[in-house]
């Protein structure tokens, strides 16, 4: 019962967010702190992870495929093949949950603890618009974080592939075009749109309907990072199961 | 003016108002008080419109808060301003932008008339060159003139404090207390002041609304709070030792 009502209220918050809007002159600026916040920030991480993960990915297939029947430009296929279907958009996902779901959720959390919520509320303003619209907005930017961690992920497997000694440059240049399915991109930015809503969304849930103080605040991340897991991890295997089956 | 008919208010099976009938007069600093949870905070959620009473009608302007549309309702909070026991100042917005909010949110000024008004409401707490600060540099006395300047920015009719002098000195409180006093006054508004501070009752307790366990227990004066029998705020009243103290030489005095 506990979990419908949860459900419930995650479904009238969004019913709220998207009536009786903010001002637009205040809610341009929030929208560019947001993407300033959310997006421009996550820049550094995401690059990080995604180069040396591709680089794993590459040297992981490399060693596994020693058998002179496979083609040698297979590290590059599997890097891209990797890279561009699930760990860019999922898994990258996965960890803007933690570092930008936490972010989110502590944030409208302190501002639930120290009464900022109730001080928009009595100055008429619909907080849920003010506070939640502009991040799902923003993170309408994200699918160029994800656009930027699929090309350093294949850059990073190139290098690890190459430097290593574990392919040629042509052979994995090769592998990177070899049997290219542009419907492969589009699935993986189709569910990077969804993965940004549930993102912007389910935090943002977490944080406004928080009671207690500091300890609870802290409560609600942790379970703000789990809520939008499952429900990238669920969401993902709709939609592939949609578009790819 | 706020006219308060019977109002009920209760959280599942706990009735916390229980049946409230009072008036808070325009241009003077009207206080609820009493112990911890007698309902005071509720009472006051209740008036801002932040809860919603089962029973009994808040008049604002000849009109029942309940009975109005959503867009008059949120004219009405318009009009209002609301110090927080904290502040509730926005931490990521500096002492001139989160006094400006309001304007910005709900005015078609120029950002220039904006500033100038800031400027005006700033020197009118007796603040000045702290408008580049964040809420986390400034004192907490400071502070809560940053959140009386945000609640008045806009000329509210209408002026709610919760607790605006919990965790200050005695003598910043005083002076929180007295320029609350002052505001009402110059700008004849209907002031709400949520408190349980004596203090604050004897220095701008004009009318005063006593609670006890949900129920109105107690209704007047800073004056004739000293001089009735009433039980409830008798135990009240004279919890202190000091005003224990001063009960015990006025009755030698006789």
């Amino acid at each position: 019962m506990k979990y419908l009502g949860d459900i419930g209220s995650y479904f009238i918050m969004l019913r709220t967010v998207f009536s009786r809007p903010t001002k637009s002159s205040v809610l341009r600026e929030l929208i560019l702190k947001e993407v300033d916040e959310l997006v421009i920030n996550s820049l550094g991480i995401v690059a990080f992870i995604s180069f040396f993960v591709g680089s794993v990915v590459a040297i992981q297939t490399a060693l596994n495929i020693d058998n002179p029947l496979i083609p040698d430009y297979l590290v590059g296929f599997a890097t891209r093949q990797s890279i561009i279907l699930e760990f860019a958009p999922t898994f990258i996902s996965i960890i803007m949950a933690g570092k930008m779901g936490s972010f989110i959720t502590s944030s409208i959390g302190s501002m639930r603890v120290t009464e900022q919520i109730d001080a928009l509320e009595v100055m008429g303003i619909n907080s849920l618009n003010y506070l939640v619209f502009p991040k799902i907005i923003a993170l309408l930017f994200y699918p160029f974080v994800i656009a930027i961690a699929m090309f350093l992920g294949i850059l990073g497997g190139w290098v690890a592939g190459v430097y290593g000694d574990f392919s040629t440059s042509e052979a994995f240049i090769r592998g990177l075009q070899e049997d290219f399915k542009p419907f492969h991109v589009f699935y993986a930015f189709v569910k990077t749109l969804v993965f940004a809503f549930i993102l912007a969304t389910v935090p943002s849930w977490q944080g406004y309907f928080m009671k207690g103080g500091a300890l609870e605040v802290g409560k609600a991340s942790t379970n703000s990072f789990v809520w939008t897991s499952v429900l990238i991890i669920l969401t993902n295997f709709i939609v592939t199961s949609l578009l790819l089956s | 003016m706020i006219t308060v008919e019977n109002l009920h208010k209760s959280f599942g099976s706990e009735h916390i108002l229980k049946g409230l009938t009072t008036t808070f007069d325009k241009g003077k600093t009207n206080l609820i008080i009493g112990q911890s949870g007698s309902g005071k905070t509720v009472f006051l959620k209740c008036l801002l419109g932040l809860f919603e009473a089962e029973e009994g009608r808040i008049i604002y302007k000849d009109k029942a808060i309940q009975d109005m549309t959503d867009d008059e309702k949120r004219n009405l909070r318009e009009d209002m301003g609301m110090v927080f026991q904290g502040g509730a100042l926005f931490d990521s917005m500096t002492v001139e932008e989160n006094v400006m909010f309001p304007l910005r949110m709900f005015s078609k000024f120029a950002r220039e008339e904006m500033l100038d008004r800031v400027n005006e409401v700033l020197t009118r707490v007796n603040l000045e060159n702290v408008n580049s600060k964040y809420p986390s540099e400034i004192s907490g006395g400071m502070q809560k003139r940053v959140a009386i300047a945000r609640a008045i920015v806009n000329n509210p009719q209408y002026l709610f404090c919760d607790e605006p002098n919990s965790g200050l000195d005695p003598r910043t409180a005083i002076l929180i207390d007295n320029l609350i006093q002052e505001i009402t006054q110059e700008y004849d508004i209907t002031t709400v002041i949520n408190t349980h501070d004596m203090n604050s009752v004897m220095e701008i307790g004009e009318k005063i609304v006593f609670l006890y366990k949900g129920n109105l227990a107690w209704q007047g004066t800073n004056k004739e709070i000293f001089k009735t029998d009433n039980k409830e705020v008798t135990d009240f009243v004279y919890s202190s030792n000091l005003f224990k103290k001063i009960r015990e030489i006025q009755l030698d005095e006789g």
